[in-house]
């Protein structure tokens, strides 16, 4: 299943950092992205993308996630060659992780 | 209990007018703010001011102003906005002659200063950069402007002294939100708990739609009512600090639990620990119910003692980025579209341009997310209809920056077959390096304008 069908996401910057919530649509599948997707998790979905550390941020009051990654934004929003310089467009393909349930 | 409304006019520099107009007209409003200033908006500000030391405001504030400035006279509706940018003192005039040419009397229009320290900027060389980890030194020919986040104080001493409109260049998003709400309840700048929940109000309102449905569509997984007329939000604070978040019955979007959660968590990093320069705010505890359609409930924000430090943009001339674009289609559009790309390597080397730094991508295939993501949502099937080759790269001057569009359109004659739409196009890239400045070295100032 991808994490799309019980989740949704969106993504902010910050000079070079990017913030990418997860957050889930129901309270009870809060867990289930807790236990699945992991920090390391998404530093793996982003390894061409990310050169620093992920941090994870828990929100059980909301049911959501905050990913924190660092060295995400080629080098800043301003300097970056990606047509996407804010890095806008990665909380779609977030949601296209595959998770087992 | 005494609550206050305040509507959101814009989340971000360009943003449209009509819902803005709307809200002051049927929203019962207390305050409107427009935050319009983005990280390095300010130092292009400060450029269009060293040409012509009346301009750096922002460009739409005349468009703006001549519409909401009746609104603000007639409905008695305080107005607080960041458009200001570079030049809030020249900001305050243009409005004063709106106003006058309007024929509007008895508004008093106020500038914030004080967030402009690039006067000073010698005495910070040895600050470490945020981005970087160097020192301020290591950039020092480049600055062209320094601006501290301010907080609340200017825009509380305006309020105090009675101004309807309320100009500020550099000052953190939520402080425009937050100001009113200490000075109209009189929370004490020391009361934390109280602070963090104004600042959650601000943080929601900070992005315009961004909380009313904008920003949040997927047709079929989240769906948005009427989202061509968006309508912006309004905030109902009450003394405790609860917020109401809702918007005008009759405009497009939505307020739901899943649009509010979508802008607490967005750009905040920490959840309970998110720095301001009046507190640090803490939203990990915030409870958020849905009471009617399109009226929802968040109370639980709280914070802590703020670190007394501001953070400091400056902005500081960097590099060029030049670009060039071409499409291809139809069978082996794609391999026509690589072998565009070889032959742009190539020529960039023959013709030996200068450059920090190339990336080519081939959009509709990998530029978003680069292969690995791209190869894994499509299976590796690059068997596009249409693939746009572009090719972008950073370098220290400008002339070889030009180079990069050239080579690019020089495919129409030169390259593989086919190749249509040729764009190029060259960027002087203005950045912005962070430093902490101790809060104390910020000399907060208002100035009047009146009518």
């Amino acid at each position: 299943m991808k994490l799309r069908e019980i989740a949704h996401s969106r993504t902010g910057d910050k000079g070079n950092i990017s913030n990418i919530s997860l957050i889930s649509y129901k309270a009870e599948d809060y867990k289930l992205i807790k236990d699945k997707v992991t920090a390391d998790k998404v530093k793996e979905w982003f390894k061409d993308i990310v050169q620093g550390e992920v941090v994870r941020y828990e929100m059980p009051n909301i049911g959501a996630l905050n990913f924190v990654m660092y060295e995400a934004l080629g080098g800043g929003v301003t300097r970056s060659l990606s047509l996407d310089m804010h890095g806008k467009s990665l909380s779609s393909v977030l949601l296209d992780m595959e998770i087992e349930y | 209990m005494k609550k206050i409304r305040i509507g959101s006019g814009a989340g971000y520099a360009g943003d449209r007018i009509e819902p803005a107009i709307e809200l002051m007209k049927k929203g019962n409003l207390d305050y409107i703010i427009f935050e319009c200033l983005a990280e390095r908006t300010i130092a292009i500000g400060q450029q269009q001011k060293l040409k012509d030391p009346n301009k750096g405001y922002n460009e739409f504030l005349e468009y703006r102003m001549k519409h909401v400035v009746p609104l603000c006279k007639e409905k008695n509706i305080k107005i607080i906005t960041n458009m200001g940018s570079a030049n809030p003192v020249s900001a305050a005039k243009v409005v004063k002659q709106i106003a006058e040419n309007l024929g509007i009397k008895g508004l008093k229009i106020a500038a914030v200063l004080g967030d402009d320290i690039f006067s000073n900027i010698d005495k910070y060389m040895k600050y470490k950069i945020l981005e970087t980890g160097n020192n301020l030194e290591s950039i020092k020919s480049q600055i062209i402007s320094a601006n501290a986040y301010i907080g609340t104080q200017g825009i509380i001493e305006a309020l105090s002294n009675g101004a309807d409109i309320i100009i500020t260049g550099r000052v953190a998003d939520p402080s425009l939100t937050l100001a009113p709400l200490m000075f109209e309840f009189g929370w004490d700048k020391e009361n934390y708990e109280l602070l963090g929940k104004g600042t959650l109000a601000g943080h929601l309102l900070e992005c315009g739609g961004q909380v009313t449905g904008g920003y949040f569509a997927d047709p079929g997984y989240k769906d948005v009512p009427e989202l061509w007329n968006l309508g912006f939000p309004i905030a109902e604070i009450s003394e405790d600090g609860e917020i109401v978040i809702t918007k005008l019955e009759d405009a497009g979007g939505m307020v739901t639990e899943d649009t509010c959660k979508e802008q607490i968590i967005y750009e905040i990093h920490d959840p309970s620990s998110y720095l301001t320069p009046d507190v640090i705010a803490d939203f990990s505890q915030v409870h958020i119910v849905e009471m009617e359609k399109n009226k929802v409930l968040l109370k639980g924000a709280s914070g802590k003692e703020k670190t007394g430090l501001f953070k400091t943009s400056i902005g500081y001339k960097d590099c060029y980025i030049g670009e060039g674009e071409m499409s291809y289609g139809g069978s082996g559009a794609y391999e026509r579209a690589t072998l565009a790309g070889e032959i742009i390597k190539k020529r960039l080397e023959y013709v030996n341009a200068q450059i920090e730094e190339l990336r080519i991508d081939f959009i509709g295939v990998n530029s978003l997310y680069k292969d690995y993501l791209s190869d894994t949502l499509s299976g590796e099937n690059r068997n596009c209809t249409e693939v746009r080759l572009r090719v972008a790269a950073r370098t220290l001057n400008k002339a070889d920056a030009t180079i990069i569009g050239n080579e690019v359109e020089a495919l129409y004659t030169n390259g593989p077959a086919g190749g249509g739409g040729a764009r190029k196009g060259v960027k002087e890239i203005v950045s912005v390096a962070s430093i902490f400045v101790p809060s104390d070295d910020i000399k907060i100032n208002v100035t009047y304008e009146e009518v």
